[in-house]
Formats: C-alpha cells, structure tokens, sequence
C-alpha cells in the first residue's frame, strides 16, 4: 500500500505528492473521512485524483492511501431492485446510516454480505469449467433467477461444489483446480467498471426489442442489442420516454441509469415500478430493474463513474444469458462531468470546453452494447441494448455531445419541443428520426403480425413524407387551394399523428400497445386511405368522405383493451369499406 | 454567519485580483473554508477559499476587493465551512445577503449552525411531491399544476409583470382542505430597491410578513456575495419545513444575477469557459440549490422552489434559462406578446410545462376530469394559434369553417382563461369549468382529449 500527501485541492480534483507506484485509475481513499477517489493523471511522483464525494472542509497535509486496485463493482445476487449512487453504494442502506441527507465518507459494502441466498447448483465436480460457466443458481426476485458463473478468467478441473443449501454472497461455492492453483469460488465476483466483461463473438441484432410504443416499434424499431440515441430539449418529454421503455420494453433485466438528473425521477421509478405489472411475466416491474441514481446535486466525478457502473452491471446479467436493456438518462450530463474534471486539469479543450477525448469515450461506452455469443463451454445468446437520452443546450443537435453520438448509434429519436408544446406525445419527430434496424426486424414483424407489415409502413411514412410537403403548399395558398385527393391524404396523416403515433403513457390501456394492436391500427389507417381514394375515384365528394361516422372509432381505437380490439378492430375495418362505399 | 474564534491570522496577501485574493504561506488551510479579512482601512469582509495549493490560497472576497492591499490587509483563517445560525424566530425578520440581520430588530440567538452548502437528499428517502397547490391563477392551476416540494421557475423577461404574479402567487397559494399557511423564504439578488419594496410593501399590506423570511442583496450590494444569499434563504428554508414542520415556498429573484457572479468569479479564475463565458460546472451549481426542494419520507414540511429567472433577450435558449429547465420541474413562460396585448397575467401556456402535474391532479385531488380538460385546451389553443399565422398569409375566408371556430377558441382563451386580475382567486371548479365553457366553443367531435364519459357530465350543452 502506497501512501501520500495532498498539495492542491480544487473542486472535485485534488493533487497529491508520494504517490509512485500507484496505477491509473486506481481507487484511492483521500484525507482523513477516507473519501473515495480515482488516478486520473501521473506525473513523477505526484498524482490527480478525482473524488467523488464533497471535498469541502480538506486540508493539504491529508494522507491519500492507495487500495491496489482499479474501481469496481460488486456482482452477484442482491443486484435487483436495489438502488445504487454512482460507484455502486446502496443508497437505501446508507439511508439507515446517515439519515435523508447524504453524507460524506460512508463505507457501506454494494452487496449485502450477511444476507443468505438458496444456492441451487446445476453441475457437479469432477468436470471441466470455463469461465462465464454456470455452476449454479440463485432465485433472486421472483422474475429474475440469477445464474452463478466461473468467473471470466478461471478454467480448469471443478473439484467441489457445494450443495443446495443457504449461503452468503462471500462463501466460498466452488473450487476449481487450474493451472495456477486451486482458486475458491464465491457467488460474488468483482469487476472493473472500465473495462468490458469478455464475450465469445458478436452477432448482429435481428430481433425487435419491442417496447410497446407505437412510434417506436413500428416507425423507428430498435433491436435487441442496438443503440439508440435520443436527443430533445427540456420538456420534450425524454425521461416518460425513457421511464416508458423501462416499463414496457421486452428485456429480462433493465438497467436505469438516472445520470446527473432529478432526484424525484428516482423517487418516481421507486415508487411506481412496484405497482406495475410486467406484461410478459405478470410479476412487479422491480423485480427485474436495477436503479444507478446519481442526481444532478450529488457529487459530480460519480456522475463520470456511473454510466460505467450501469453498463458492468448490465454485462454481468447479459453473461448469464439474459437480455438487458440499459437506459441512460442523461448522457450529457455523464458528458459534462467529464467536461468539469478536465477543466479542474487544465486541459486543453476540444468542441465547446468539451475534452478532446469525448468521442472516443462515448464511442467505447456505446460500443459495450450488442447481441453476442457469451463466453463459457456452451453457447448463449444475449444482448445490451442502450438507450441514451441526450440533453443538447437550447435544442440545439448540432453540438458536440449530440453529433458524437449520432456517429455511434443505430437509432435516432429526434424529440422535438414544437410537438411538446402541442401535447403530442410521444414527442419524436417522424421526419428527422431514423432507425438502420427497419430491414433487420422486418422478418419478427412479418412472422408475428402481418406479411404485409413493411408496406403498410412504408405507405404511412411516404404518406407523412407528402404531408410535410403539402403543409407547405397550404400555408401559401389555404387548405382551399387543394384538390380532393390531397385533402384525403392530410386527413389520413391526421389520423397517422393523432390516433396511431399519439400515445398516452397516463391512460391505462394506451400505456402499451403490443405488437399485433399496432400493426392492426395502422393497417385500419391505410385501409381507410385506400378506401376513400377508392371512393373519391367513383365521384364521391372530399368533404362526404371525410366525415364518414366510422371515424371517431378510429380515433378510440387505441383505448380499446386487447381483449376486444380483436372482435371490434374487424368491425371499424369493414365498416370502412361500407361505409366509404356508400358515400 | 457565526465565526470561531479559533482562528489563524495573516498578512501575507501576495495578489489582488477581480474578487479574488491570493494568500502565501498558509498552513493547515481546509477548501472552502471562511475567512474574515481586515482591510486596511480596518473594516471587516469576508470571503472563501476556492482552491488550496501547497501553501498558496485562493480567496474569494464576498464584499468586494476594492481597498485590499498586499502589505497590511489581515486575513484570518476561521476554520469552519460557512454556516448560518438558524432560528425559529428568524420568521418575520429581514437580513442581508450574508445572513446580518437589516430591519433593526434583535440578533438572532441560534437554535442550530448549519453548513449552508447542505448535503445532497438521499434519492431513497424521497417523498414524491403529490399535493396540489391551489394558487388561484387558472394557467397554472388547470395547465401546469404546482404540487408541493416542486420546483417550478417564473421564465420571464424584463419589463414584464413576474414580480407581481410571484407575489400573488405567494399571497394565494393554498392547499384545499389545510388551514395551514406556506411559509414564505425570499431571497433577492441584485435586484432593485424598488423592486424589493415592491415585495416588502406587498407582504406588509396582505399581512404575511409575520410568515415571511427575507435575505436581501441589491443590486448596489456587491455582486459576490449573491453567491452565498439563495444558499442561505435555502439553508433557513430546510431548517423550517424538515425540523419544524412547516410548508415553505421559496422565492428566488433574479437567478440570472446570481449565474453572472458567477461567470464572474470564474472569469477571474481563467477557467475554461463553457457557453457564452458560463463555467462549466454552472449545471451541477445550480443543481445544488434547486435540488434543494422537495419532501422527504415521514417528515411533515416541504420545500417548494419558485425562481424567478429573466431571460436576457427573451432567449429561452440562453444557458441560463436551459440549464434550468433541465433541472426544473417545468417552467412557467411569460410572453410578451400577450402583455403588449394588456392580458395579465401573461402566462404563455404552449412552452410552459409542469413535470410533476399528473401525480398532483385528478379525482381526489382536483376532479376526475383535470387532465383530459388541460390536454384538450392545449391541443385546441395550439391549433388555434398555427391557425391565427395562417390567417395572417391566406385571409379569414380561406379558412373553413371548423378552423374558423378553433380562431375564435384561441381568442376566447386568452380574454377569459387567461386573463384574471391582479387579486383574483379562481377555484380549481372555477378554472375547469370555464375549461368546458370554453371547449363548447368547437365542435363535440373534435374533443379527443377528454374521456367519453366526462363529456355529458360537464359539458355546458348537457347541463
């Protein structure tokens, strides 16, 4: 152990001198409350440290002491439905210690080491392991049973294991003989937070993550194991939009990453995902969501750290098998934290006061998403997909953090204030959003809604590809000016935006739409399109078809719970043929 | 602000420059910690150290560093963070930016010192805000509903009338079926004496000032210490709502003042500047304060957070501005163009937004209709005024005869929604039933917002 002295406080970074031998990015604990901190420069003897906790009230002459190791995270059962700060504390427990305010210097260890878990072990001794292996498993809430793994670097001969029975989280469960000797086996295992757990191979993602969101799914899919990137100004409605995707979205774990954001959006997930049902499995929601809260007042070099604990976190339960959805809320928050801690070093600024190694880190975090083969002797499929809001000054998508992260990510959910205002929610932009998956999930959809899937979206969004045209051409002339067809057109994209890519994320039943309703819904759009342009093309007049009773069922259709939208859903459609029929 | 007097003293000023001083061969100096400094004139200042550097001190001086020298000003090292001795009876009285109390009344004789920094609220011991906040103006409380321990800024612009509507709202704000008053905690930096007596003679006048808790810094007060003032009205409000039980509103004018101290001291720091000269830790600065509202498991107080923020320019895109909205729980936008129109209060209703509405209204709260009125009012206003730009380009008579009535909806929206005078009090009934009144106004079918089955129940045309 190596121990110094501080010479330079400023902020979040402080500079201590005897500190050769010490590693970049090496844990430290700074002064005489032992706050944590992290290596972030060396030079001769002396080394940059930021802490990440108040450093108000620190003296020069304080000793630094080095702890051999980079910063980790605990992995193993006691994860779920728990809530962290950025370096992994949890923040219930700490609660208990230090009362509502947090304060400084709390050592709580992450994971509960009295707690005892029903380890249920899978193999037996004697045969030969690798690491990302299952020796055994834990049934941690009651959606999620947590597989205990071989630790990535371990390979060799199982000599023991132990049996079914009720263990801490640092009892030992296994041994295995390798070439370097017998290594004891825990249920918990630690890992860095920068460096990525091991994978066999990457595959590429083909399968919807379908979150039950209409302009998502259908428009703008994002695929198990892909990227997206979501950038609006404040009050565009980013966080229901995240909140939304961890309530409903298909993955098997969600990891909510609250980056530098309000502290009563915790509160919010904390106290409403245990009332919600998870559509798939029928259990609480928070039994299958870890939460990472650092809030925008809390300190800010964990605000650096927490994205990376979140993603480790994912990466533990992607190796186990499972599918993890990461939502990160908000990235530039995680982006202005690195901007504040290379001020504090005087580095020279790249874009906008940002450090020149922006791209890069938001390119390696982004990176750690994807579908892959998992290491270990049998082969498993599993995924991380991230979601990133991005919190662009005044809306602006042309600065540093936004662009950056379009370069990466596969998915753009552009989320414009002009729609906010309007109360369209959710707020994306159909014209400047895009997703590359469309082509790769076509085959789910076809398979599981209609073969007809990707032509009916493809017509809606040629047809609001039209309106945004002819809204030009009617802000010079009035809606006058058009002729029958077009104005046929425009009511149909009225109907495309109200009633198909409006969604209520309050009302009971419209909060989440399945795959089947979505396709069915946009279908009965594109009929009623076909149909008046049919009926239009027999002399029937623009105005007479336009107000055809069916109508208002459209507009509720959304409303209607699955139980009888598959019976009502026929009768709109054939009431439009009659009815357009009969104009 | 109470200083110990275990204190180290010095004469070892070696740099004077903006508001900052550098002190040489200190020992034993804390980051952060308060000094107090004898000018050479021997008057007392006082200031804070930034950064610590082997034996070298950054200070920043609150009150100015005009008179300091480098051979005879004294500094001494207090040893303590800053910290404000806080009171029960601090209710009613008026201090200074810095915590003195100005209204020539008796010393506060402290029940607790606490650190004015404060600590972060454990995200977990959160309660989440949920009680609606009758203030009496329609815009807010059909629109964008205050629940208490939120925090919702006034964005306004000079010339326009936010002091009146934040001291009305002070005046009005209530919660239905609670006897209890909010406390208020005001805090001014650098606004005007007029401005400030016009807040002091409104409190007087209604009464409130015996619940009314005031930290002043003009605008002639020195621009440094605004650094320290809404950390102090904060303090006092924690103090009151978590310890002794109290529904606090906290009044912050004009936090653009303050942000300019800020990139001030910055400035003469030479760190790497952020958009338009701010700092870049401008975010997590103002994120300490307005985090500072809420409520917490098990306690009985809250804090509800009211900043009043003018943009310069009418620029909602200015840093200030959207570095807020970023941390806010929405905002209320004050419009000009609805002012130059003469409606008061100008509250444009398309960018304003509160986050935490859906939690605070609905049955129970307000009325089971609230959000599918204030959804449809939006939509159809939106509506209403793409229609009015439309207007201007193709004439009245190119426009058919549904978008003629969403014209005259927008119209009507503004003269009798809207519009409310400086003193009245509309109930929630009031507000959501002119809501409807309103809505009549177009035609049945276009009303998607609202639930089928209100419709009947509330619309004038059954009634």
């Amino acid at each position: 152990m190596i121990t110094g002295n501080i010479i330079k406080i400023a902020g979040p970074v402080i500079v201590g001198n005897g500190m050769k031998g010490t590693q970049m990015y090496e844990m430290v604990k700074v002064g005489n409350d032992n706050l944590i901190g992290e290596i972030i420069e060396l030079e001769g003897d002396t080394a940059t440290i930021q802490v990440y906790e108040e450093t108000a009230g620190m003296k020069p002459g304080e000793p630094i002491e080095s702890t051999g190791g980079p910063l980790s995270v605990e992995l193993g059962p006691g994860i779920i439905g728990s809530i962290f700060d950025g370096i992994q504390r949890p923040l219930e427990k700490i609660k208990f210690l230090t009362g509502d305010y947090l304060q400084r210097g709390v050592s709580v260890p992450s994971l509960d080491k009295e707690k005892k878990w029903t380890f249920d072990p899978i193999l037996t001794a004697g045969s030969e392991v690798k690491g990302g292996d299952i020796l055994g498993e834990v049934q941690e809430t009651s959606a999620i049973l947590q597989k205990i793994m071989v630790p990535p670097s371990v390979e060799g001969k199982l000599i023991s294991i132990a049996s079914k029975g009720d263990y801490t989280v640092e009892e030992e469960i296994a041994e295995v003989e390798t070439s370097k000797g017998i290594i004891k086996i825990p249920m918990m295992q630690k890992w860095p937070v920068r460096v990525g757990r091991p994978y066999k191979q990457k595959l590429d993602p083909d399968i919807p993550l379908v979150t039950g969101q209409r302009a998502q799914d259908t428009f703008f899919p994002v695929a198990k194991g892909g990227t997206s990137a979501m950038p609006g100004p404040f009050g565009s409605g980013k966080t229901v939009t995240q909140q939304q995707l961890a309530k409903w979205a298909d993955a098997d774990i969600i990891v909510y990453v609250g980056c530098g954001e309000r502290g009563n959006e915790m509160t919010e997930v904390l106290k409403e995902f245990p009332k919600l049902e998870d559509p798939k499995t029928g259990k609480p929601l928070m039994d299958r969501t870890v939460l990472i809260a650092n809030t925008s007042n809390m300190p800010v070099a964990a605000r650096e750290a927490c994205v990376y604990t979140g993603i480790t976190i994912a990466e533990y339960f992607r190796d186990m098998g499972y599918d993890v959805a990461l939502m990160a809320d908000s990235t530039s928050r995680w982006a202005e934290a690195m901007r504040e801690i290379s001020g504090r070093l005087e580095e020279m600024p790249g874009e906008e006061g940002y450090p020149a190694y922006l791209a890069s880190r938001l390119a390696q975090f982004y990176e750690r998403a994807g579908r892959i083969t998992t290491v270990g002797t049998e082969d498993k499929t599993s995924s991380i997909t991230v979601v990133g809001a991005v919190s662009p000054p005044g809306g602006d998508l042309s600065e540093p953090v936004t662009q950056n992260t379009l370069r990466i990510s596969k998915v753009f959910w552009a989320l414009d204030s002009s729609l906010a205002d309007k109360r369209h929610f959710p707020s994306i932009d159909w014209l400047q959003s895009y997703s590359l998956y469309v082509d790769s999930v076509e085959d789910w959809w076809k398979t599981n809604t209609g073969s007809d899937w990707r032509v009916t979206r493809d017509k809606a969004m040629a047809l609001l590809q039209k309106e945004s045209e002819l809204q030009e051409i009617v802000q010079l002339v009035g809606p006058d000016a058009l002729p029958d067809r077009e104005r046929i057109t425009l009511e149909t994209t009225r109907m495309i935006r109200e009633d198909f890519l409006q969604q209520n994320a309050y009302h009971e039943v419209d909060t989440y739409c399945a795959p089947i309703k979505q396709y069915e819904m946009l279908k009965t759009i594109i009929s009623y399109h076909e149909n008046a342009e049919a009926a239009l093309d027999r002399g029937a007049a623009s105005t007479d078809i336009i107000t055809i009773p069916v109508k208002d069922d459209i507009g509720r259709m959304k409303y209607l719970p699955e139980s009888e939208f598959e019976v009502k859903v026929k009768e709109i459609q054939a009431d439009i043929v009659k009815q357009c029929s009969e104009v | 602000m109470k200083i110990d007097i275990k204190t180290r003293e010095y004469t070892t000023v070696s740099e004077v420059s903006g508001p900052l001083m550098i002190v040489e061969g200190v020992e034993g100096v804390a980051y952060n910690e308060i000094v107090e400094i004898e000018t050479p004139a021997g008057d007392n200042r006082r200031g804070q150290v930034l950064e610590v550097k082997g034996d070298l001190a950054v200070v920043q001086v609150f009150e100015g560093t005009s008179d300091l020298n480098t051979s005879t000003t004294k500094v001494r090292f207090t040893g303590q963070t800053a910290k404000l001795g806080v009171a029960p009876d601090m209710l009613g009285r008026v201090f200074n930016g810095t915590g003195i109390p100005i209204d020539g009344g008796p010393e506060i004789i402290p029940d607790k010192e606490l650190d004015i920094s404060g600590n972060p609220m454990n995200p977990s011991a959160r309660e989440f805000p949920a009680e609606f906040i009758e203030t009496g103006i329609s815009t807010i409380d059909g629109m964008n509903t205050l629940v208490r321990g939120q925090k919702l800024p006034i964005f306004t612009g000079s010339g326009l009338p936010h002091n009146e509507l934040a001291a009305q709202i002070a005046r009005q704000a209530k919660v239905i079926g609670e006897e209890t008053e909010f406390a208020v905690v005001f805090a001014a930096m650098g606004i005007t004496h007029e401005e400030a007596n016009y807040f002091m003679r409104d409190f007087e006048r209604t009464g409130a000032l015996e619940r009314v808790t005031v930290f002043m810094n003009l605008a002639d007060d020195p621009a440094i210490e605004r650094i320290i003032t809404p950390k102090m009205a904060l303090t006092t409000a924690e103090y009151f709502a978590f310890e002794l039980n109290m529904h606090v509103l906290v009044i912050l004018t004009d936090l653009t003042n303050y942000c300019e101290a800020l990139r001030e001291i910055s400035a003469a720091r030479d760190e790497v500047p952020g958009r338009r000269g701010y700092p870049g830790y401008m975010y997590t600065d103002l994120a300490t304060m307005y985090e500072r509202a809420g409520r917490i498991t098990g306690k009985e107080g809250s804090i509800t957070q009211m900043p009043i923020l003018v943009m310069p320019q009418d620029d909602i895109t200015h840093p200030i501005p959207d570095l807020t909205g970023y941390i806010t729980e929405g905002q209320i936008v004050l419009s000009r163009d609805l002012n130059r129109k003469g409606i008061y209060p100008p509250v444009d209703v398309l960018p304003s937004l509160s986050r935490l509405m859906s939690g605070g209204i609905g049955e129970g709260q307000t009325r089971e209709d609230h959000s599918g009125v204030s959804d449809q009012l939006y939509s159809a206003y939106a509506e209403g005024r793409d229609l009015r730009d439309l207007m201007a380009v193709v004439g009245e008579e190119a426009l058919t005869e549904r978008d003629r009535k969403f014209l005259n909806f927008a119209e009507a929206f503004e003269k009798r929604f809207i519009t409310q005078t400086g003193d009245e009090d509309r109930s929630i009934q009031e507000t959501l039933d002119l809501g409807w009144e309103l809505l009549s106004l177009l035609p049945e079918a276009e009303l998607k917002r609202v639930r089928a089955e209100h419709i009947p129940k509330y619309h004038p045309a059954y009634k």
